[in-house]
């Protein structure tokens, strides 16, 4: 079996693959990064989306050893410890989620999303651009809502910087009111944060 | 997926030479068709020669009244390219419709041409632009180089290596979408010359991609929507599926072709 050389969210990894090993394999059941998930496996659903590169990809529908040399960047790796990403923040504050599933890959797809766009952007654009992540929960409302607030706070903290929950005059005034709704609750024990966080499996 | 050997080479002549000593074995570019269809069983094979280090494949450039794509030219790249969006805007439009964003990352050009899907935009594009496909056995009339549904011209162990596109003075690329999958339920690219006008349709028909030469005619006579008065679409000659049947895949043409006109009419460059 060829050795495979790449980044994953930062760190070096090297492992032997068979020629025909999916990079969301790779990921799951040889990294243990289940953060990344698998939904339609049909190149539809988008709950596999990973960043490549810096571009979003289906980790489902690319082949491990097409990554060789290059960087990946999963759900796991776009936080900062306790303090999540801006975007999921956004998704958590805005209940931008119900079971989970597909979140990782709106996230990661999101994020992408505000990178090529900018932070302003009509809904309309939001929804067209994630035509490739599906959602059975939610009825995407609050998905919408959640990419508004998410592009609105990396452009505060400067791009992806993690927001840092503790110091919450940092958190953008559209995401204000509800994290104070919701300030009471322990974020370790909170579904929606770990759902945001990929720490659901 | 059934197990298989993975390989890549560094360019061009030694991927050729790899695929001929491997035998069974087949091309991968952006895998964003092969891949699922491997999935599903419907393709395999015993090795994948992966393109994605033949840098030689990847460009795009503006050459007087031509304009040339290399067949690992990826989808967003072509969507976000200037050049692109300044010789054949339509073209550009086209790129970033279809998939999605992550398909997008990954899909090229020439993977897409190689394919020939009939429901795939590229080949509507190329029959409309009057495209010359390069391939590493020579170059291909767009014509002549789709013959029907995942069928070409291109010979056994061949390989698209671009495509060139010639720049019209007006086009527009008008697309209904199937609401799931992005591919085109009716796509139909018209582009004008001067005063000759070709149209390029996709998605629609039994046979795959089509130029639809009575359009082509009239709006050749007079470039209106006017002009379409009375032609419509043969139903005898429409895919009939799940998602569409024949009748309403005639009408998205015959309408798909009226937007096209109307859109092509609003951004001529003359």
């Amino acid at each position: 079996m060829p050795t495979l050389k790449l980044t994953v969210n930062g760190r070096p990894v090297s492992r032997e693959v068979p020629g025909q090993l999916l990079l969301v394999q790779l990921l799951r059941e040889e990294l243990s990064l289940t953060g990344t998930h698998v939904g339609c496996d049909t190149t539809q659903c988008g709950a596999c989306t990973v960043h490549l590169n810096g571009r979003p990809i289906k980790s489902c529908t690319t082949l491990a050893m097409s990554c060789e040399g290059g960087e990946v960047t999963t759900i796991e790796g776009i936080a900062d410890g306790a303090n999540l990403h801006p975007m999921q923040e956004a998704f958590r504050a805005n209940h931008g989620l119900q079971c989970g599933y597909c979140t990782p890959g709106f996230v990661m797809a999101s994020i992408k999303i505000v990178e090529r766009l900018g932070p302003d952007f009509t809904d309309e654009e939001i929804r067209e651009e994630l035509e490739g992540n599906i959602c059975r929960c939610t009825g995407y409302h609050n998905i919408v809502k959640s990419v508004r607030a998410g592009a609105r706070a990396m452009a505060a903290h400067g791009g992806s910087a993690p927001v840092r929950r503790e110091g919450e005059e940092r958190v953008v005034d559209s995401t204000r009111s509800m994290l104070e709704q919701i300030s009471e609750l322990d974020p370790e024990s909170n579904e929606a944060h770990d759902a945001a966080s990929g720490k659901a499996k | 997926m059934h197990a298989f050997d993975y390989h890549r080479a560094s360019d061009v002549t030694s991927s050729l030479a790899l695929q001929r000593q491997l035998g069974d074995s087949r091309f991968l570019a952006g895998g964003q068709s092969l891949l699922p269809m491997m999935k599903l069983r419907f393709a395999q094979t015993a090795n994948i020669v992966d393109l994605r280090d033949c840098d030689e494949l990847c460009g795009i450039a503006v050459e007087y009244e031509t304009l040339r794509i290399g067949a690992m030219t990826r989808h967003a790249d072509v969507a976000a390219s200037k050049d692109v969006r300044e010789a054949i805007p339509a073209l550009a439009d086209l790129a970033g419709w279809i998939g999605d964003p992550m398909v997008r990352s990954r899909g090229t050009m020439g993977g897409s041409i190689a394919n020939a899907d009939p429901s795939a935009c590229y080949p509507s594009a190329c029959l409309a632009l009057a495209a010359t496909i390069n391939t590493t056995g020579g170059d291909i009339d767009a014509d002549d180089f789709f013959l029907g549904v995942f069928e070409t011209s291109l010979g056994e162990g061949e390989l698209v290596t671009g495509a060139e596109f010639a720049i019209p003075d007006a086009a527009s690329y008008q697309k209904f979408r199937h609401p799931a999958s992005r591919f085109a339920l009716a796509g139909v690219f018209v582009a004008r010359f001067g005063e000759i006008v070709r149209v390029g349709v996709t998605g629609a028909a039994r046979s795959g991609v089509y130029r639809w030469l009575e359009a082509e005619e009239a709006l050749s006579r007079q470039f209106s929507v006017e002009a379409l008065e009375g032609i419509h679409t043969p139903i005898t000659e429409m895919n009939s599926d799940v998602q569409a049947d024949a009748e309403y895949r005639a009408h998205l043409v015959d309408t798909m072709t009226r937007r096209a006109v109307l859109d092509a009419m609003t951004r001529s460059r003359d």
